[in-house]
């Protein structure tokens, strides 16, 4: 037992969790054509079947179970404030495997050259009284009668009365700003924590703009809209959802890294040892003093940025974003590139923070401008 | 049953009177199908609707209900929150108290429990609407425009949620908004600790001080206090909830100009 929670503290590291879901991603929402065989030769389409489903969730209850038997694993999973992510984690898995199961029936009818359910029932017309108002009515009865059972259930968290001098030891954002916090990891406040949430707001409203495909309009579908649901995908679950069970379940005080079984240790210690790039550059690699002049100190960094928001949006244009780019022409796919590469910069720091120890890439703290 | 079915029971005789007409146009007992269009189109709220539907939309593995939803919870919220209003009082001298109070002193007081967790699965049922959308396209043409308008509800409904977090003022609360409010003190150019402060000044002054910057504005202060809990309070129950009802009136009112829910042509 103490083997088995040994090593999932130790695979829950963010280090390694973070490949293994990225890993999953690729297999199970192919972009490349390479992961694609992987994706058919592992059947993965069956997880969509409603055997699939079954096995996710059971296996999800069955881990949640195991899990509920460490007290430890309990003291952070059943804080008041965390149940409703442990149930958005639940309801997310169900809903992503509702939409694609229903997606994997469309799908499989379009392929023999039928319609997608929805159509055969959108031509029919039903009266909306008694029809729909009664289907509202009763999903309403049911939340409301599980707030209550809920509200009666678990008393609203209330802590100490506030204490400006005295600040707990992890100090968290609400859980659903915790993906932002757990970028804080990686990126200065001013990324983080306001041009990357305008980014990702900007990104959201760009979805209608950006997607050129007329494929796929009222009904579930995957294989017609393939794309756009691999890079929602990405964000949705790799980016968002991940990020903030990690910021909510697996960060402890001082934001260090703990395991689901860990105990929360204030004296845990991790080293810091991170360097700039500039450092890299001028100590280590040409082992010589950083020169004096902020531009200069900071040119590869510089450089490396703008080959990354300059060039390489042209270079993807012309290979893998190849027809991509004809798609969308050259204002959406520009505006398209720089968002994406955008939200790519997340996971290349953090596997640079991994790999190489780096901080920042451009570091000027004079006026607190670290990339 | 009534024994002689030609004798008419009270309640049918209610029925006839001229007040029940008046109130109820179309009558409780709908038999035809034209009365079926009529309590649509007669009702204020049920005109929300259109009078028919694709049989598609009427599904609940279609829309998953969380548009729907996320609006019964925004009522809910509103009712719960209007009745802790009485009981609350938005000073740092009272309002821990008060919320203590709340679960201590008042009957059936799980006022506030039903309002922070209806919070929670509001927030919850908002992404999962979007995830709903996005996964049957609903976003493309000729809908795009109300797409963007359900990306504000959305930033709109965080930050109800999270100006609400501040106000029991306990150590959960100031803390959390601490963390979140340091943020805005980063903004580039407007924050204090963000690049570029020091770009705006006049000769010698910097315009973005401590008590001047992004940060200062939200909070009305340097740190979470006083006038933090007052700014909040009047976001949280005046201002925010204003602009959420303008957002969702344009929404709702779009679904029906942009053609009714999305469905396969």
């Amino acid at each position: 037992m103490e083997t088995i929670k040994h090593f999932i503290n130790t695979i829950a590291a963010p280090k390694i969790l973070f490949n293994i879901v990225v890993l999953s991603y690729l297999i199970i929402f192919p972009p490349f054509k390479f992961f694609q065989k992987i994706h058919d030769a592992l059947g993965v389409r069956r997880l969509w079947t409603k055997k699939g489903g079954m096995a996710i969730f059971s296996l999800m209850f069955l881990a949640f179970a195991f899990g509920l038997t460490d007290g430890n694993f309990r003291l952070i999973v059943l804080k008041p404030d965390n149940v409703p992510i442990v149930a958005l984690l639940f309801l997310v898995v169900f809903f992503v495997w509702l939409a694609l199961h229903q997606a994997q029936d469309n799908d499989d009818a379009i392929a023999k050259g039928g319609k997608p359910k929805e159509w055969a029932e959108s031509r029919e017309k039903v009266l909306v009284f008694p029809d729909l108002v009664y289907i509202e009515f009763i999903a309403l009865m049911i939340v409301a009668a599980l707030l209550v059972v809920w509200a009666i259930g678990l008393p609203a968290p209330l802590e100490q009365a506030a204490n400006p001098t005295v600040s707990p030891n992890p100090s968290k954002a609400p859980w659903y700003f915790l993906g932002l916090q757990e970028m804080l990891v990686y990126f200065d406040p001013w990324i983080a924590g306001v041009v990357f949430p305008t980014v990702i707001l900007l990104g959201l409203m760009c979805i209608p703009y950006m997607d050129k495909n007329r494929k796929g309009l009222g009904y579930y579908t995957y294989q017609d809209r393939k794309t756009a649901i691999n890079i929602f995908m990405f964000f949705w679950l790799v980016l968002w959802m991940f990020l903030i069970s990690i910021g909510t379940f697996l960060r402890g005080p001082n934001w260090n890294f703990f395991g689901p079984f860990e105990y929360w240790d204030h004296n845990k210690l991790e080293a810091l040892n991170n360097i700039n790039l500039s450092e890299l550059v001028y100590m280590i690699w040409l082992n010589q003093g950083l020169p004096s002049n902020i531009l200069w100190r900071e040119a590869p960094g510089f450089l490396i940025l703008i080959v990354y928001f300059g060039l390489l949006p042209a270079i993807l244009a012309k290979t893998i974003f190849k027809d991509l780019y004809a798609r969308m022409g050259v204002v959406r796919y520009s505006i398209f590139a720089v968002l994406f590469l955008m939200a790519l910069t997340l996971p290349i720091k953090m596997y640079l923070r991994w790999l190489f120890n780096i901080k920042y890439i451009v570091a000027i703290p004079e006026f607190f401008f670290n990339i | 049953m009534n024994a002689n079915p030609n004798k008419p029971s009270m309640w049918e005789k209610f029925q006839s009177t001229q007040f029940y007409r008046s109130v109820f146009r179309t009558g409780i007992r709908v038999v035809s199908h034209r009365q079926r269009m009529m309590i649509m189109l007669n009702s204020v709220f049920l005109h929300l609707h259109p009078v028919r539907l694709p049989k598609h939309a009427v599904k609940v593995r279609y829309t998953w209900c969380m548009g729907g939803l996320s609006f019964f919870l925004f009522l809910v919220l509103t009712v719960t929150g209007i009745l802790l209003m009485f009981y609350y009082r938005p000073t740092i001298e009272y309002a821990y108290g008060d919320v203590t109070d709340l679960s201590q002193q008042v009957p059936l007081g799980i006022m506030r429990e039903i309002h922070r967790w209806g919070a929670h699965l509001m927030v919850i049922t908002v992404w999962l609407h979007m995830f709903r959308v996005f996964m049957t396209g609903s976003y493309k043409p000729p809908r795009e425009f109300n797409w963007v308008i359900g990306v504000v509800l959305l930033v709109l409904t965080m930050l109800l949620s999270f100006t609400g977090y501040l106000l029991p003022w306990d150590q959960l609360a100031i803390w959390a908004i601490t963390v979140g409010s340091n943020m805005a003190g980063a903004t580039p150019l407007l924050g204090m600790n963000g690049p570029g402060s020091n770009l705006l000044s006049i000769g010698d002054v910097n315009l973005v001080t401590p008590v001047s910057d992004a940060r200062f504005a939200l909070l009305g202060g340097r740190f979470v206090g006083e006038a933090a809990l007052l700014r909040f309070y009047v976001l949280h129950c005046i201002g925010l909830p204003f602009i959420i009802m303008i957002f969702m009136i344009v929404h709702f009112w779009r679904i029906r100009k942009d053609g009714g829910i999305s469905g396969p042509t």
